[in-house]
């Protein structure tokens, strides 16, 4: 199977592989330029002035605590209820085993701006105003399909016979859940975890639905894109962004190495 | 005395599958016991309904005089050995051992030590540390055997517990298993669907088929005296006899099975032409046509072999032609 | 045996398994049904209203007429413009998508195949805004693209593209070719992965028994690798389908000022308050999505999701 690829497969592999992470790594030379009218190729001088110019903004910073309370509280949220769906779907098969798999991967594979417009006319009609609980609801609601399928794709792993062992030593269910199955399910809820908080952490469709008055950084980006005040500041932000997010995907993805499951492979 | 295990008209049903119908069975405090069966027969599911992974549609199942019928597995004082061994993938050996006294609140240091002593009884001292990843088939089916026994039950179930092991291991297993046995003097409980398994271990064998016990017994009286078509075909090899054949040989119509070892190449009730031979290494399997029936012989390799072909008469011992009552199976 | 610990809830709910599927179901289908679904249908509902046109305000009258108002000549466009992107972001990722699958699927080893591994799980999960942010930057008359083809004397060949009507422009960041390349980028690892999955699937016996029996590795690829990455292929144009119909930020950065569907649906939500219409304009990639679905389901896609 793995014998010589030929050439010309080789580099249209590795030519995709390179379009996909050019244009981010631009931005990070972008983030450096002297240039602040532009988009200037090559950019005329090299300076760290921005990030200087960046850190003093406030609104960047009330950005980016909104976006990291947001994403903290609905990662929370996702794992309880994602793990409770993949527990029931994954442990028997009752006749509504279809159903909740596909209303569980709905919000995330409808077009965004239809979760979000739902969304905010929901909330028109309950007459629940704008605030930063808006927000949490509608990512928690896409943010649950990601937990649930690393969660799902573990408990279809973890054989039946180990928890009927526990009880047969003589665990209750409680211990039963302490001792076996959360030890087993740790890496992968966690990793399920860390991509929903990467997930919410860049969301921006359903957001500007049901945001209000409230930027995430998100929404603050994409503001700049149509109304650019200082384009550097934008690049400096938007490699933070890359950054920030790049953690939560790596770290995913060595917790769940070497197991059948990696995480992050069904969005 | 009373019976370490007793099945009161069990039956368990899922939907319209009668997996266990209608089962009565006594299981001795000392004994060890077979449950003998092909797939689907029934003979796990009645496994399970001891552990108390399922319960009875109908029918009352009693521990000791006890009624277990809806006890759940953690209230029984019966421990399983399980087919995939289940061990505990984040924990060590030692601490798989232990679990069930964890579980219950025993003190780390009596616990320790018990499970030291559990895999000192299986032969696997010094095995404390390792994981179970790094350890063979058999010495995970040891571990799974210790932890079960530290429990000290008054009954230990065991379910296909030698199915994964090569031929020499598993008989290996099999003397190891029954010496435990004596030693320990509590029931043992086992599944397996190989009759040479269950006929080289058990006290006592309990034949499955479709559900239902089909018999009862010592090995020596499920092997010699099957009590219906199915048991004689599968326990050991038997020729059975249609009842055609049986009318003209003793003047009743009945089914009846006969042994092909207990066959001889001397002046009797049947002829036929030799067909094939076939080597077994220590024994020689003949088949023979008689009246368009084929009927089996074995030989030891030092004895007399027609050639193909050749027109043999075959005869038995009185008692070896074996009447069967029942006709079903 | 000593006695387990005093639990009831554990004896009861071992007692009826079905309870506990209960509960574990609950709270998820709580929020998901009342949250979600109530909302969804909610907005559905009101692509059955009108708006009335002198007063503004929306009339809770069951009508067909506002779906009548998509066959409006500048409405029937918007439909037909993005379906057409669609269907051209799609098929552009499955080309660009496949040597990468094929590569990681069939030879990557090792190292290699954590280097692919990450290299389509990073830019899948990075912030959509940043990627199209970098196009713009990229895209941008004065940015590096535009450099490149001067660097290379090569600007004529570019003008000449833009000067084609329809898909060039002024500049590629207000061309339909620029959107066409942003949708491409942003959406081909969603293309990758599940046609990595589905050549994975393929036993290299059966690449072998095809060289065997007299194919050439062109054939091969043809007859049966290519009908073996179908479902895959299928199942990622799902998502490059699908997202591209719904979108409607990356056509208001980079593109002309022609709207998709998503863009419509936007603007007919907000300051113009026609909920009905932009209502009726999202059932439509809905109903699309749907027949999709159903299709793509009984070619198999589903099994290589």
């Amino acid at each position: 199977m793995h014998s010589k690829a030929p050439l010309g497969l080789k580099i249209a592999a590795i030519g995709g592989l390179l379009f996909l992470h050019v244009p981010i790594l631009l931005i990070f030379v972008y983030a450096f330029t002297t240039e602040d009218k532009s988009y200037q190729w090559p950019p005329p001088g090299y300076t760290l002035q921005w990030f200087e110019v960046t850190w003093n903004r406030p609104d960047v910073w009330q950005a980016l605590g909104l976006s990291l309370r947001v994403a903290c509280v609905s990662t929370v949220i996702a794992i309880v209820l994602g793990t409770l769906c993949a527990a029931a779907v994954a442990r028997s098969k009752f006749f509504g085993r279809e159903t909740i798999s596909l209303l569980v991967i709905l919000p995330i594979a409808l077009p965004g701006i239809i979760t979000g417009i739902s969304l905010r006319s929901a909330f028109n009609i309950a007459d629940i105003p704008f605030s930063t609980w808006t927000i949490i609801l509608g990512h928690a609601t896409f943010c649950i399909v990601v937990v649930y399928n690393n969660a799902v794709a573990r408990f279809r792993r973890t054989s039946s016979s180990l928890i009927e062992a526990s009880m047969d030593l003589g665990a209750t269910y409680w211990q039963t859940l302490r001792f076996v199955i959360m030890p087993n399910m740790a890496t992968a809820i966690l990793a399920g975890g860390m991509l929903a908080f990467a997930l919410s952490f860049d969301e921006v469709i359903v957001t500007t639905f049901t945001a209000g008055q409230q930027q995430t950084l998100p929404i603050w980006m994409l503001e700049e894109l149509v109304r650019p005040r200082q384009r550097p500041v934008t690049n400096v932000v938007a490699m933070v962004v890359v950054l920030v997010t790049f953690l939560p995907i790596l770290g995913a993805y060595y917790l769940t190495r070497g197991t059948e499951t990696v995480a992050g492979q069904g969005k | 005395m009373v019976a370490a295990i007793t099945f009161s008209g069990v039956s368990r049903h899922f939907g319209d599958v009668r997996a266990v119908d209608g089962v009565d069975l006594e299981i001795g405090s000392g004994e060890f016991f077979a449950l003998l069966g092909p797939s689907g027969s029934g003979k796990t599911t009645c496994l399970r309904l001891i552990a108390g992974f399922e319960q009875p549609t109908r029918g009352t199942i009693s521990i000791f005089g006890q009624d277990a019928t809806s006890a759940p597995p953690y209230r029984r004082p019966v421990n399983t050995v399980f087919q995939d061994y289940a061990l505990f993938p984040h924990l060590n050996v030692r601490d798989n051992v232990a679990y069930g006294l964890m579980v219950r609140g025993d003190a780390k240091a009596p616990r320790r030590t018990a499970a030291d002593e559990a895999l000192a009884l299986v032969a696997l001292d010094g095995f404390g540390d390792r994981k179970p990843s790094a350890l063979s088939g058999g010495q995970r089916q040891r571990v799974a055997l210790a932890r079960a026994l530290v429990m000290q039950p008054k009954v230990l179930l065991l379910d296909e517990p030698l199915g994964a092991l090569d031929l020499k291991l598993r008989e290996q297993m099999q003397g190891e298993l029954k010496t435990l046995q004596r030693r320990l003097g509590i029931a043992f409980v086992f599944v397996t669907h190989d009759q040479g398994e269950a006929l080289s271990m058990a006290d006592r064998v309990a034949v499955f088929n479709d559900g239902r016990i089909q018999q009862v017994g010592s090995p020596e009286e499920v092997y010699d005296r099957p009590q219906t078509p199915f048991v004689a075909d599968f326990v050991g090899a038997s020729n059975i006899l249609p009842a055609d054949m049986v009318e003209a040989i003793i003047g009743k119509r009945a089914s009846a099975s006969l042994r092909p070892e207990a066959i001889t190449f001397s002046d009797g009730p049947l002829q036929g032409v030799v067909e094939s031979h076939a080597f077994l290494g220590s024994a020689i399997r003949i088949e023979v046509m008689c009246n368009g029936q084929i009927i089996k012989v074995l030989v030891p390799k030092s004895g007399v072999v027609p050639v193909m072909g050749e027109t043999v008469k075959l005869g038995w011992p009185a008692g070896a032609l074996h009447i069967m009552d029942s006709t079903d199976g | 045996m000593a006695e387990a610990p005093r639990s009831p809830l554990s004896d009861m709910l071992w007692r009826r398994p079905n309870l506990l599927l209960l509960l574990l179901v609950t709270p998820p289908l709580l929020w998901l049904g009342i949250v979600y679904l109530g909302s969804l249908f909610a907005l559905l509902a009101q692509s059955f209203f009108s708006i009335d046109e002198f007063s503004g305000l929306i009339n809770y009258e069951f009508t067909l007429k506002t779906y009548g108002e998509l066959f409006r000549a500048s409405n029937f466009d918007i439909l037909l413009r993005t379906i057409a992107m669609a269907s051209a972001v799609t098929v552009g990722a499955a080309i660009v998508a496949f040597p990468i699958a094929y590569y990681a699927a069939r030879y990557a080893t090792g190292k290699w195949k954590a280097v692919f591994y990450l290299g389509v799980m990073l830019p899948l999960w990075s912030s959509y805004l940043v990627k199209v942010y970098s196009w713009k930057l990229i895209l941008a008359k004065e940015g590096i693209l535009n450099w490149l083809f001067e660097t290379l004397h090569l600007s004529w060949v570019l003008d000449a593209y833009l000067s084609i009507p329809g898909i060039g422009g002024n500049s590629l960041s207000v061309s339909w070719t620029g959107t066409f390349l942003v949708f491409l980028y942003v959406w081909l690892p969603f293309m990758i992965l599940p046609i990595q999955a589905a050549l994975e699937r393929v036993p290299p016996s059966m690449l072998e028994a095809s060289g065997d029996l007299g194919a050439r590795p062109g054939q091969t690829l043809r007859h049966v690798i290519l009908p073996l990455a179908l479902p895959g292929i299928i199942a990622g144009s799902i998502f490059t389908f699908s997202l591209t119909m719904g979108d409607y930020i990356i056509p208001q950065i980079v593109g002309t000022s022609a709207r998709m569907i998503g863009q419509a649906v936007y603007q007919f939500q907000g300051t113009a308050g026609n909920i009905p219409l932009a209502a009726a304009f999202a059932v439509v990639p809905i109903v699309v999505m749907g027949i999709y679905l159903t299709l793509a389901k009984r070619a198999g896609a589903f099994d290589a999701l």
